[in-house]
């Protein structure tokens, strides 16, 4: 399987702290990669270096065969990668209609993509027409996830889909992100829901300090008890 | 609907006050006769485009510019130098016009590409300089702008007071070039706030806004947003530089007070807060508010104050002295700030709350 994504010794100083530390991985194409890691150990630094709201200090970031390290965020996502934010990040004042429409960019919305988001998302279509700032914490998220598949992309970065979530919506949008994968994308996802993790991960990668710690297969960490409490501070069992 | 571009003001007291706010500046010259009307409804209706222009920079991108004013005194200096020199005629409004308008989207183009790209107080320190220094420039070339003393200039003839289109026996009021001049004026403000509707309902609209809430996400998607906030720029400059024009063929002159003034500059923030950021219905109605307080404050004033003196009140005929319409006008715009956060159009369309025009879980 060919890496779509890599990094290679990405170093990343935000004012005068050095938040990446030489980080080198690889996302497969077609596969969801999960990175792990405590907080503040660098995993959403690494998804805003790669989309190119932290400039890399050094090192090298290739997609698909292109080096992008020094390219601006706006061209990095016209080259086909979505990013969502952690946070629920809605443009408030606009409408859900808007906000889809704003993402769909250059042209108008491709129905059969809308239909298909609605049936994860029923309450996208139920409040279309009312502000993003209105809805509430789940229907934010949702609507920040249609916005990254309502084009096709080549690769979606995700940071903390499911956090402050209700169990119920945390279901829906891995049900949603299972069918994005089983479509074919291409997801680098930051989760601290293990049972999420569990559910979506190909494979693994374990940040702290800035530099990745562990790489293998997500069904192999989720085995390794031992292993969690050593890389993660706790057992991913007991934090679901 | 077309022609407000699908965003009516969604208020019936907006509307309402809409309608007899246009209705009043439409028949100015036949209801309220006298050049001081005539000269408040000209000066509300310039205001109003300038304002609406300010407004799609901050309301709509959030941007804060110290430099709209020079892009007014721009389109006013053009067209005074061209009347100026080339003397009263349609070729001199032409070319004042072809020179003022690209001059000030040009100027505009290279403040947007060299200072959007840095954070927005610097960008507010930058206009704030380059308008400084343009004020100074305009004062120094006394040889093209008459430097302290301005350029007056006489109209081409159809515009003229002189010049009688319709005697006074048909409407019972003389149409002449003044009034002609004025009705160019009502139509050309409408216009350019019609054209700024159209703008900010248009999908480049939706990007300055998502650009105002966050411009690192709306990059995210793919936005380049220092072109969008140059072109929102130029846009902006155009208006205000079209406002010049108007401002100075109505005054038939043109001078750092009328034009260039930071005191101008200070108006128009206050115009725009007034009336409500983001709205553009509220230019309109910030400029209305504001340039009628400005000219008629002071005569209700002394009105009030002699009326209390002859009733005996002790106190309120000094504290409602004329000579401290200032003072009124100040706590009037605290009381506005306080009761209409969002402006007066913010209030009207979406009451004391935030914006919620959909459900709240």
């Amino acid at each position: 399987m060919t890496d779509l994504l890599t990094l290679s010794g990405v170093h990343t100083h935000i004012g005068r702290y050095h938040i990446l530390q030489g980080i080198d991985l690889a996302v497969p194409e077609g596969q969801v990669t999960m990175l792990l890691g405590r907080n503040g150990a660098g995993k959403t630094t690494t998804l805003r270096t790669i989309i190119g709201l932290w400039q890399a200090s050094k090192g090298e970031i290739s997609l698909g065969g292109t080096r992008i390290e020094s390219l601006a965020t706006p061209d990095i996502a016209r080259l086909g990668v979505g990013y969502v934010p952690e946070s629920m990040a809605v443009f408030s004042d606009l409408t859900v209609k808007e906000n889809l429409v704003l993402a769909a960019r250059d042209g108008p919305l491709d129905d059969t993509q809308l239909d298909w988001i609605f049936g994860f998302f029923p309450a996208l279509r139920r409040f279309w027409l009312s502000r993003a700032g209105s809805l509430s914490g789940g229907q934010k998220q949702m609507l920040s996830i249609a916005r990254a598949i309502i084009e096709p992309r080549k690769l979606l970065l995700i940071d903390e889909p499911t956090k402050g979530l209700a169990p119920a919506i945390v279901m829906a949008l891995i049900e949603c992100l299972k069918e994005i994968k089983r479509k074919g994308a291409t997801i680098l996802l930051v989760e601290q829901n293990f049972f999420a993790a569990r559910e979506l991960g190909d494979s693994v990668l374990v940040m702290d300090n800035g530099t990745i710690v562990h790489r293998g297969e997500m069904a192999a960490l989720a085995a390794d008890v031992p292993l969690q409490e050593r890389l993660l501070g706790l057992s991913l069992e007991t934090h679901q | 609907m077309m022609i407000l571009s699908g965003d009516p003001p969604k208020s019936r007291v907006l509307t309402l006050v809409l309608v007899l706010i246009i209705l009043a500046l439409a028949a100015t010259p036949f209801l309220f006769p006298g050049a001081k009307a005539l000269n408040v409804a000209a000066k509300i209706c310039v205001f109003a485009a300038l304002v609406a222009s300010y407004d799609l920079l901050l309301g709509y991108t959030g941007t804060v510019s110290f430099a709209h004013t020079m892009f007014y005194g721009i389109g006013s200096y053009a067209i005074a130098i061209a009347l100026y020199g080339m003397g009263p005629n349609w070729a001199a409004v032409a070319t004042g016009i072809v020179t003022g308008l690209p001059l000030a989207a040009l100027l505009a183009l290279a403040i947007g590409l060299f200072s959007l790209r840095v954070a927005a107080i610097f960008f507010a320190m930058i206009t704030l300089a380059v308008a400084s220094a343009f004020q100074v420039l305009a004062s120094q070339l006394s040889w093209l702008t008459g430097g302290e003393d301005g350029r007056s200039f006489r109209l081409p003839e159809l515009l003229r007071p002189g010049t009688v289109l319709i005697p006074k026996d048909m409407f019972g009021v003389e149409i002449n070039g003044r009034i002609l001049t004025y009705y160019l004026v009502f139509a050309g403000s409408a216009l350019m706030i019609l054209a700024l509707l159209r703008v900010v309902n248009s999908p480049f609209g939706r990007v300055l806004q998502a650009i105002r809430e966050n411009r690192f996400r709306a990059e995210a998607l793919g936005f380049r947003t220092v072109f969008h906030l140059t072109y929102a720029n130029c846009i902006a400059a155009l208006v205000a530089a079209s406002a010049g024009i108007l401002n100075a063929l109505w005054l038939r002159y043109a001078g750092p007070d009328t034009s260039l003034s930071f005191s101008i500059m200070l108006d128009i923030l206050l115009m725009v807060v007034i009336g409500g950021m983001g709205t553009i219905y509220g230019a309109v109605i910030g400029a209305t508010i504001f340039i009628v307080a400005q000219n008629y404050l002071q005569s209700l004033m002394g009105v009030a104050s002699k009326a209390a003196d002859e009733a005996g009140l002790p106190l309120l005929p000094g504290l409602l002295h004329p000579d401290r319409w200032l003072l009124w006008l100040g706590l009037l715009f605290i009381a506005s700030v306080y009761f209409f956060p969002t402006g007066v159009v913010g209030r009207l369309r979406y009451g004391g709350g935030k914006k919620t025009a959909g459900p709240s879980h």
